[in-house]
């Protein structure tokens, strides 16, 4: 029953603060509230007994990536006052906001008939889950059944992954690894001599 | 009321993933794009991981005295999109930065407009 | 009293804490939650802890970026050179099994092997993207 409570509390928090972030203008707030929706869903995942993938959302979504957010504010922000304000928007909001209850409505149908929450009979756990839950300790010896699959029953999916990490930094590195900041010139630089029989 | 227990979860994930879309397509600044890109993302995981929900069950790591345990497989595919998600939202940060040096601003208007007055 | 003192104080006491506990998570991943990922994510905030309040400079005359590069190709290279080796032994690709005396003592060995390798690219990588976005804006 607490259990139930929690999670409804939780994921309402979880919707409250990601329209907040829809509405607030003010983007060093959205950054910081960013940062509040990553700690509020780690924390739903240890409530939905998933603790491997709360330590990665809390450190890489609460961690990383609101540093990096932060770096690029500070890189971006404007040259006058107010420095992180967002420019009011000009565009209707009337068609986003169709395709998003369209999808919104079709998706809800979709869900009307698949299992419930938590129920042990669905398909989901019926099939792999069972075979992987009974022989990993056998047969890989770990008793985290999460890394015995990772890192040995799908060991190609990890190494693809570290591939894909390896490759964001070296595209990172080719966008911004100098270590200038150069602002192109927006106008032509005016030829050598017409300047100076400009000045005379 | 048990349909409305039972499928609470996806509702609520159908309304981040649905909050998350329309920042994308209806706001004009790119940092706040690439954040309504993340909550999209973050609404995934969640779908994911209530599938593989089981009631009274634990944490999938083999203890003494636990019989019923939640799928292991949801997580370990979560975790490896939750990694590259943070590949993709860094190269998307690089990409603001450059536009920012390159168009002098990050609002999708202004860029536009000085992309059609070339 | 300086102004920073108190973080310098409080940085200088956590990150050797937070340098350990990166450790313990990736060698107690089979035991417990972590592994990794997680564990090269808190190796990475230790260093950005300290390069955010001692100064970039100061960091990076720890770590010279060229290292983190050679690291991170590094991690990626021990990942695949397991599964080469068990391609070697006769087995499949990373077929741990062959590595060891027996197939749990492999299984073993090569989760511990590709483990580490998946933390130090994670780790060298988190490392990069740092300070490539902190580096930029600078003279």
């Amino acid at each position: 029953m607490i259990d139930i409570v929690i999670n409804i509390t939780h994921l309402a928090f979880l919707a409250i603060t990601s329209i907040a972030i829809l509405r607030m203008t003010n983007l060093f707030a959205i950054v910081m509230l960013y940062g509040i929706f990553s700690l509020l869903s780690a924390g739903l995942f240890v409530v939905m007994d998933a603790p491997d993938v709360a330590f990665t959302e809390a450190a890489v979504g609460a961690g990383i990536s609101t540093v990096l957010m932060l770096a690029t504010l500070a890189l971006v922000k404007r040259p006058e006052k107010p420095y992180y304000a967002e420019a009011p928007r000009v565009h209707r909001p009337w068609l986003p906001l169709a395709v998003v209850l369209v999808t919104g409505s079709a998706l809800v149908y979709g869900t009307w008939d698949i299992p419930g929450f938590g129920a042990s009979d669905s398909p989901a756990q019926t099939h792999v889950a069972s075979y992987y839950i009974d022989n990993a300790v056998k047969e890989t010896g770990v008793p985290n059944i999460v890394t015995a699959v990772l890192a040995s029953y799908r060991g190609f999916d990890t190494l693809g992954e570290v591939v894909v990490v390896y490759t964001a930094a070296v595209a990172v590195l080719l966008l911004i690894g100098g270590r200038r900041s150069r602002a192109v010139p927006k106008t032509k630089p005016k030829p050598k001599g017409k300047g100076d029989q400009d000045e005379t | 009321m048990d349909l409305l227990i039972g499928h609470y979860n996806y509702w609520i994930v159908i309304i981040l993933m649905m909050v998350g879309l329309y920042t994308v397509i209806s706001r004009g600044n790119l940092i706040k794009k690439i954040i309504g890109l993340n909550i999209f993302q973050v609404s995934v995981f969640f779908l994911y991981i209530s599938i593989g929900n089981v009631e009274g069950g634990a944490a999938p790591i083999i203890t003494e005295g636990v019989t019923v345990y939640s799928n292991p497989l949801p997580h370990v595919l979560i975790l490896t999109a939750i990694v590259v998600g943070v590949a993709t939202t860094a190269l998307g940060l690089a990409l603001v930065v450059r536009i920012k040096e390159s168009y002098g601003t990050i609002e999708e208007d202004e860029i536009h407009k000085q992309d059609h007055s070339l | 009293m300086k102004p920073n003192l108190i973080l310098h104080v409080i940085a200088k006491f956590v990150i050797p804490l937070i340098i350990l506990f990166a450790l313990y998570v990736q060698f107690h991943g089979d035991f417990g939650p972590g592994g990794g990922f997680q564990a090269g994510v808190i190796f990475s905030s230790a260093f950005i802890l300290y390069g955010l309040v001692f100064g970039l400079d100061a960091a990076e005359k720890i770590i010279p970026s060229n290292w983190l590069q050679k690291l991170a190709a590094l991690g990626v290279v021990i990942y695949a050179g397991v599964g080469m080796v068990s391609l070697m032994l006769g087995g499949n690709y990373l077929d741990y099994s062959l590595l060891g005396s027996n197939q749990i003592a492999g299984q073993h060995l090569g989760i511990l092997l590709v483990e580490l390798g998946v933390g130090i690219t994670v780790a060298a990588v988190m490392l990069i993207l740092f300070f490539a976005f902190a580096g930029r804006g600078r003279e």
